[in-house]
């Protein structure tokens, strides 16, 4: 067997998923698929968060200030893993050309930087009560911020490029080297100063783990943001594909007038 | 390529208002900060070296544009891309010649410009390190962001936001080298990590605005 061949037979098995980038497929399972995660959102997410602010016992030294953690977390754990599926959708984007995973890319953006918004934000109103501060200098609190300047430039280059395949690359280039970047800052301000937060919360280590009754539903509310991220993300993309294609029949006309 | 270097400094050092005009704004932002926080010289002194780098950093910052734009316009930039040398090359040295036109001057002016803060004898040799080491990684990184903006008619604005999140670990492991230098305290460990920034930005960062410079001229 020669090695085109095998490489061949290695592409068609994951034929599958790539026929996600053609557009109209895309469009199709997309559409298929849409109620479906709606459903799974709505039946963790509220679930979730009713369970979590309604019947979980207020905490020792805590009060009922911590059943913000059932945004705080989730919304924190978006902000982190958007930007790597950014990350990925443009490293696609970059090796095999699907448009698809570049306007994904594009839609993500938004919802990330909400996300990461959001939890600053709990965060800022949790630190109140617990740390006496809205705000403190602490790695954890600095990196996000840094995360969220890295979302604002990212989706700034977006939106000052016309040419829309030389957005795609450009930002691609900046969500690489940023990530880059982003991973360093991490560090370094792990190394600038030491912090406030607490450390992991849902490690293996059961040690440092918080308590059942608030880790149930915690567990359905990151099920739910996830699938709420999911399927934002399907339809800001749908949105992204209609708008191409009304662009591409908008030209179409215009070069017929002429 | 040393051609291009030689050129491309003299165009920096003559062309109206690149040269010293960084140099000016680094000495009027250490101007202005006694007069935000006070004349009290032992603050002063406390935070020389933090707001020397980021005087340097925002020196640093004004002259960016100037690396790519102009060329972009008069079409060199499309002679260079086709010229025999890699487009990785051209980049690097490029952002040599803005290192040495606008980093190397700010590097030797902030011990000088040091004492209108304050700064103690042993902070100087720090301060001055510290912007050896870090200051070519902010023209690469620097360079990069002048790429990706190149095809833009008012890029300042966006390539000042796309670069500043770029400049915080450098920022960070600089001032940290050149405050506990100054305070005379162990400072190996930042000072290593920023070589190792420096390092790796100048190795690779040429191929990712080569990228994107290629990207722009399509």
């Amino acid at each position: 067997m020669s090695e085109t061949h095998r490489t061949k037979q290695a592409r068609d098995r994951w034929n599958w998923f790539w026929e996600w980038a053609n557009p109209v497929k895309f469009m199709s399972l997309s559409g298929k698929a849409l109620p479906w995660v709606a459903a799974i959102c709505a039946l963790t997410l509220i679930p979730g968060l009713v369970w979590g602010f309604f019947f979980t016992p207020a905490a020792e030294n805590f009060g009922s200030s911590v059943k913000i953690i059932y945004v705080h977390v989730p919304t924190a754990m978006m902000a982190i893993n958007i930007w790597v599926m950014m990350l990925v959708a443009s490293l696609i984007w970059i090796v095999r050309r699907h448009h698809v995973s570049a306007l994904a890319a594009k839609a993500a953006a938004l919802i990330g930087v909400t996300m990461t918004l959001a939890a600053l934000i709990t965060g800022a109103v949790w630190g109140e009560p617990m740390w006496g501060t809205y705000w403190a200098w602490d790695p954890r609190l600095t990196s996000f911020l840094i995360l969220f300047l890295f979302y604002l430039g990212y989706m700034a280059l977006w939106g000052a490029i016309d040419n829309p395949d030389t957005a795609a690359d450009l930002t691609a280039v900046l969500c690489i080297v940023g990530s880059a970047f982003a991973l360093l800052s991490r560090y370094a301000v792990n190394f600038w100063n030491q912090g406030l937060h607490q450390g992991a919360s849902l490690s293996m280590d059961q040690q440092e783990n918080v308590s059942d009754v608030y880790w149930q539903p915690l567990v359905l509310t990151l099920v739910g943001t996830s699938a709420l991220f999911v399927l934002l993300l399907l339809i800001r993309t749908r949105t992204e594909v209609r708008k191409r294609r009304t662009h591409a029949l908008e030209t179409r006309e215009r070069m017929a007038d002429v | 390529m040393i051609a291009l270097l030689l050129r491309d400094m003299r165009l920096g050092v003559r062309s109206g208002g690149g040269f010293g005009l960084g140099l000016a704004f680094f000495l009027i932002v250490i101007v202005l900060v006694p007069f935000g926080v006070g004349p009290d010289s032992e603050i002063l002194a406390r935070i020389a070296p933090g707001i020397l780098w980021v005087g340097a950093l925002l020196a640093c910052l004004l002259s960016l544009d100037r690396i790519f734009q102009l060329d972009y316009e008069d079409g060199t930039l499309d002679l260079l891309a086709t010229a025999p040398i890699p487009m990785e090359g051209a980049v690097a040295v490029k952002a040599l010649a803005h290192w040495l036109v606008t980093g190397l001057p700010l590097t030797l002016s902030a011990p000088i410009f040091a004492t209108l803060l304050n700064l103690e004898s042993p902070g100087h040799i720090w301060v001055f390190l510290s912007l050896l080491i870090g200051t070519p990684a902010l023209s690469m990184i620097g360079a990069f962001g002048a790429a990706l903006t190149v095809g833009l008619k008012r890029g300042g604005l966006l390539l000042s936001l796309l670069v500043l999140p770029l400049y915080i670990p450098t920022l960070i492991f600089g001032a940290e080298a050149a405050t506990r230098g100054a305070a005379g305290l162990e400072n190996a460990t930042p000072l290593a990590l920023m070589a190792g920034i420096t390092a790796g930005s100048i190795a690779l960062l040429p191929f990712a605005a080569s990228a994107a410079i290629r990207v722009n001229l399509r």
